[in-house]
This record gives structure tokens, sequence and C-alpha cells, in this order.
């Protein structure tokens, strides 16, 4: 094959969305980025080694739920996560609830996900891999995870929710 | 170090959780590398700083698992004392062996560590008895890890005639397997594992779904397209497809994952010490999930290797987790010579 330019994004195709996805992508972007920032905060930043941290500055990150439609935009900062508008982002992970939910439980292995096509990560690969690490180096049970999300209870709620899907 | 007739478990260690999902499972070693290009597995995140290692040691220590240390790649003139800092590092943690390649850095270890356990590395690329056995003459090294490329007939060959344990690779994503030697990434990514640790480093990857497919990129170059519902790999060129003459294939490897559950009484007859699991890079759950099955395979086997057979179970859970559409013995079971 010959080297070619990169040709521009296209979204994710590997999973068909619902019809709760096609409602909930027309929602704003912004107030779900809000409280997944709080969570990931909460859940998050003071376990984060200092290369991680180093490695998160003024990276633009998206979480996207494709079964769900939702996406969750967010940077690093020096002092946290912090919500942001779309676009420009380093780094775009997709993959269904379900499947967030069994790599935040422990219980599936991401390379696995990527070799199923359930998980696409695209953009800064270093930056993802290094995110994808560093969680995996975290002792957090998800008992613990979810004591340090006690402090928002709505994200508590949502995640019950999207657990159900 | 391993009990008469009895293969060791050799499992992978990406991280402090890794290993201790290698360890709960049934792991009779663990294998680890520190963050830096000392290793072949060297990716943004991974691996094991001063304190994870010494808590890794004293959690397998703990539980009667051992702990190795690769430092298994090769140092350059300007970057030596690098790689001898580390050897030095695993010596003070107290680590069980270490896993050499380098020929420098193994008398390095003889004369200052002479206490210190040697295992050649399959970056070695020791073939033959007399490699593994030039090795144990000059250096001392009691066990060498076998490349993949030798048929089981072959490895008896060598575990007849070296006085040196043998261990060989029982599970994990294959490659081209000319470890130690080959720079198909350098010339795409500028960077091969012999001396940077890493096989297509992630820096130089991007993946990137288009109308055609889930598209791997390497520095920029098509390395391989999935189509819609096709299994994807890693990004490594010996794994990826290209177009020879008018047809687009794998034209150097196909993405297979070995898996020799069905061999292991003939590696115990054979006389093999232990057998390695592939997969630092891998999650803990990874390391759980294949640990269990094999710990189970290899306890199944040293109880009675005439009624052992392979379990629908165990290839179904291992299925699961592996590279590529297909197992192989790889070149284990080979009707040629």
């Amino acid at each position: 094959m010959q080297p070619d330019r990169l040709p521009a994004g296209a979204p994710p195709r590997f999973l068909a969305e619902s019809p709760i996805a096609a409602a909930l992508s027309r929602l704003p972007s912004y107030p779900p980025s809000l409280l997944f920032a709080a969570g990931l905060n909460a859940a998050l930043w003071d376990l984060l080694p200092e290369d991680a941290r180093r490695a998160l500055q003024d990276k633009r990150i998206a979480i996207r739920v494709v079964d769900l439609g939702l996406a969750f935009h967010f940077r690093g900062t020096a002092i946290g996560f912090q919500p942001t508008g779309k676009g420009a982002e380093d780094l775009v992970i997709a993959a269904a609830a379900r499947d967030f939910a069994q790599l935040a439980l422990r219980r599936e292995d991401p390379d696995t996900l990527f070799f199923a096509r359930r998980l696409v990560m695209q953009g800064d690969t270093e930056l993802g891999l290094m995110m994808k690490n560093t969680l995996d180096a975290l002792e957090l049970t998800p008992q613990d995870l979810w004591v340090r999300l006690a402090p928002l209870p709505l994200l508590r709620a949502l995640v019950r929710i999207s657990l159900r899907f | 170090m391993p009990r008469e007739g009895r293969l060791e478990l050799v499992c992978p260690a990406g991280t402090l959780a890794g290993l201790k999902a290698a360890v709960d499972n049934g792991a009779d070693c663990v294998y680890l590398g520190f963050r830096d290009a000392t290793n072949a597995r060297n990716f943004a995140g991974l691996n094991f700083d001063a304190a994870a290692a010494k808590e890794g040691l004293r959690y397998a220590h703990a539980k009667g698992a051992k702990v190795l240390v690769a430092i298994n790649t090769y140092p350059q003139a300007e970057s030596w004392t690098r790689w001898t800092a580390a050897l030095d590092q695993a010596a003070e943690l107290g680590a069980d062996a270490v896993i050499l390649a380098d020929l420098g850095l193994m008398e390095y270890a003889a004369r200052t560590h002479p206490q210190l356990r040697l295992h050649l590395s399959v970056q070695g690329s020791a073939t033959h008895y007399e490699a593994v056995n030039f090795y144990h003459e000059h250096f001392g090294i009691r066990r060498a890890v076998l490349p993949r490329v030798l048929s089981l007939a072959q490895v008896a060959q060598v575990a007849r005639n070296t006085p040196v344990e043998i261990e060989v690779f029982g599970f994990g994503g294959l490659c081209v397997m000319v470890e130690g030697r080959c720079a198909l990434s350098s010339y795409v990514a500028g960077e091969s594992p012999n001396t940077a640790g890493a096989c297509s480093p992630a820096k130089a990857v991007r993946w990137l779904e288009t109308p055609k497919g889930l598209e791997t990129r390497l520095n920029g170059i098509l390395v391989n397209r999935f189509g819609p519902g096709e299994m994807a790999g890693y990004p490594t060129l010996c794994k990826g497809r290209f177009e020879v003459a008018g047809a687009t294939y794998y034209a150097i490897e196909e993405p297979a994952s070995l898996n020799i559950l069905e061999l292991l009484p003939r590696l115990a007859e054979i006389g093999v010490a232990a057998v390695k699991i592939e997969g630092r890079q891998r999650s803990p759950a990874y390391v759980a999930q294949v640990t269990r099955v094999w710990r189970q395979a290899l306890d199944a086997c040293a109880r009675n290797a005439q009624d052992y057979s392979v379990k629908g179970a165990w290839m179904t859970e291992l299925g699961k987790v592996a590279e590529g559409q297909q197992h192989t013995l790889g070149a284990y079971h080979r009707p040629w010579k």
C-alpha cells in the first residue's frame, strides 16, 4: 500500500445506535460533560500519577457512549478535568454503555473489546494507551469507585439507569 | 527452581494490579519490566516504578510466587548505564531472576551480581543448544526462553542437550517471531523493540473509522483496514495487509494466537521447565482470565498426564481474549522439517 493522506474522520459505525440514542444525541452535550468531568475528578484525579496528569494537560478528550447517543467532552488541566464543548478532540473513545461499564468494573479487557470492534479509539493513541494503562494500574474496586462518587448523587443515579441498558 | 516434572506457569504483569491478578489466579511466576526502554513492552503508563516493583515482590513472595524482571532490550553505547542501573535495581529489589538478552549486560550481571539468577530472554534468539550452552558456560544462565520458531522435536532436542531449564511460550499473540533481530517497525515508525522497547510505538499509531472500515496507520502509512464485522488486530507491520501482485492480503503473517494447551503432556515429558503467557500490555482482566484457565490445565496435566484432555470451556475462554480469529500451535506442530 502506498502512503496516502489521512482522510477526514468519520463517526464510528461499528454499533447500531438505538432509537433512544437518536433522541439523546439531540440534547446539548455540555451538562452531561460537566457532570462527567465532576465524576472523573471525584473518582480519579487525586489517584493519577504525575506522568498521567502531565500527559493529560490541555488534551481534549471525548467519550462517546454510542448506543445511548451520549458524548462527554472534557480536557485535562493542572487542577483536574474540565468540561469543554464539542470539537477539536485529541482523543475520542467510543463504545456501548455496557462495555464501558464492563471496563469500569474490570471484567473486560480493553484489547479484547478492541479486537472485537466493540471499542474504538481515535486520535492520539499514545494518550489513549497512557490512560488505559494508568487506569489498569489503579487498584480501585467498583465499590471504591461508588464510594468516591458519593458527593455526586445525580451522577450515581444516572450510572444506575445507564447500567440497565 | 521448578519442582520435578511440574511445568511452571509464568504470567505477564504490566501493572501491580496485573501482578496481583496473576498471583491470585495461580501463576507460579510473574514477569515484569521497569518504566523505560530497558524492557520490550515499553508503553506509556505501563510497567513498574521502584515502589510498585517493591510492593509486587512483597505480594508475590507472600503468596509463594516468584518475580522475574525483564531487562531484555539492547543498550546502546550512550545509554549503557540506564540498563546497568535497571539491573542493579532488580538485584536490590530481590528479584528472583532477571531476563536478559544483551551479551554485555549478561556479562555485567554475572560479574556484578553473581547471586542473581539469569534467564536468557526470547529476545536473545537462541534457537539451538549450542547457543544456550554458550550463555550457560560464560554467564551461568539457569533458564532460556526459546523463540517460537521451533518444532516440538526441536524443543526436545535443545532440552536434551543442555543443563539449562527451558521455558516456552504457551499462549498469546504471535508475530514473525524474530525477536531481538526484528527491525521491521523501524522502517515505518523509526523505532523497534530491540532498542526502544516497543514494536509500533503508540505515538506513531492512528486508528480511524472511515466509510471503508477501521484503518490502522503507522506514521501516516496505511497498514491495515478492517471491514465491518472483521476482527481488528494490533498495529504491527508484520500483521498488516499489503497489496502484492494485485491482491491485498496478509502478506507476511496472519493475526493468530498461539495456544498450546493440547501439548502440555508432551512438554512435561520433554522436560520443559516452564510455560510463558504473553501479554504484559494487556489488562489485569485478561491476566486473570488466562491465568485461571492455564492453572486448571496445568494442574489437570500434573495430576494425570495420560488422561489429560483440553476442555472446550478452556478454549472458549481463551478464544474470547485472543488476537486474530484463529488459534494455532505455531511452529511446535509442523508436519514438515
